[in-house]
């Protein structure tokens, strides 16, 4: 991985495989440098014993291999800037889900790119059309924002965020506010 | 700069087109998308899928869609083609350029760019 924006791809497709309804990826970056990234979910939460094991890229759920390096991969992405991975995760019916925070000391030399960011969403989007996405990126100089919840309530119900139209509009939106910022 | 108004337009547009779509046999292009495949270039070959589609006006007939580890990390970027009627076309060591040809002749013009199959690596 040579860009933050894959990571958030990778290890954000673990919360829509995970059943979640609604996640909520957001940025921010202080004036000290240090870029904060946190994924929110609502899915089905992981028990104590999974959680302990998930930043071992010898712990997968997948049954093609026996390795899983979307964690091991951001948490060494982070600890490499000095920065540390964080997580938490609730199974209890009604209330469970996974949060995760990831800090990144942008002023390392070790500190990966943010890279395509705008992608990253799109693709998140595309691949689980009907969850709602919540993606903030707070910067000094100012917020990107996008809320697919709002966007399916203008778009109703038989229109798939998936559709190509939609995605270009998505991806022109997003661009047009990092221009502004 | 873009609106929500603009989106409620575009819906109107589409509406008309929805119907229309649902009676037609797709073909589906399916990009492999867990860790193995964004860390081998797998995003950038999706948003060469798109945009191929969408500037050759294929929207109609091609079904983007995304799965998870294919089983073959070692060829990522994977793309698998399924067309109906037709046996399923597996592309592997896929770029955003390969992409792109691919849209060309296999999506628009019907012809199986042999030489990015996995078949094709195989023998080399």
């Amino acid at each position: 991985m040579k860009e933050l924006s894959l990571n958030i791809l990778d290890v954000a497709k673990n919360s829509t495989a995970a059943g979640a309804t609604k996640v909520e990826i957001s940025l921010e970056l202080a004036e000290s440098g240090i870029l904060s990234i946190s994924i929110i979910d609502n899915g089905c939460g992981m028990d104590e014993e999974t959680l302990m094991g998930v930043t071992n890229p010898f712990y997968t759920t997948r049954k093609t291999r026996k390795v899983g390096m979307g964690l091991p991969l951001l948490k060494m992405a982070a600890e490499q800037t000095g920065g540390e991975l964080r997580i938490s995760s609730s199974t209890e019916k009604g209330s469970s889900g996974t949060s995760l925070l990831a800090t990144f000391d942008t002023k390392s030399i070790d500190c990966m790119p943010l890279g395509d960011i705008i992608s990253t969403i799109c693709i998140l989007i595309a691949g689980s059309p009907e969850v709602d996405f919540l993606f903030t990126d707070k910067r000094q100089s100012g917020c990107v924002q996008l809320d697919t919840a709002q966007l399916r309530e203008v778009l109703g119900a038989e229109i798939s965020l998936a559709e190509p139209e939609i995605q270009m509009w998505i991806r022109e939106y997003l661009e047009e506010q990092y221009q502004s910022i | 700069m873009k609106s929500l108004a603009e989106l409620a337009a575009i819906r109107e547009k589409m509406q008309s087109k929805v119907v229309i779509r649902e009676g037609m046999g797709t073909t589906r292009v399916v990009v492999g998308m867990a860790t193995c495949g964004i860390a081998a270039g797998a995003r950038p070959v999706l948003n060469a899928f798109v945009e191929g589609v969408n500037a050759n006006g294929l929207t109609d007939k091609v079904a983007i869609t995304q799965t998870g580890c294919i089983g073959i990390c070692q060829y990522e970027p994977v793309v698998e083609i399924y067309e109906d009627g037709k046996e399923k076309v597996t592309y592997v060591k896929l770029d955003a350029q390969k992409a792109a040809e691919i849209v060309e002749k296999h999506l628009k013009g019907g012809q199986v760019v042999e030489e990015y199959t996995i078949g094709a690596y195989k023998t080399v």
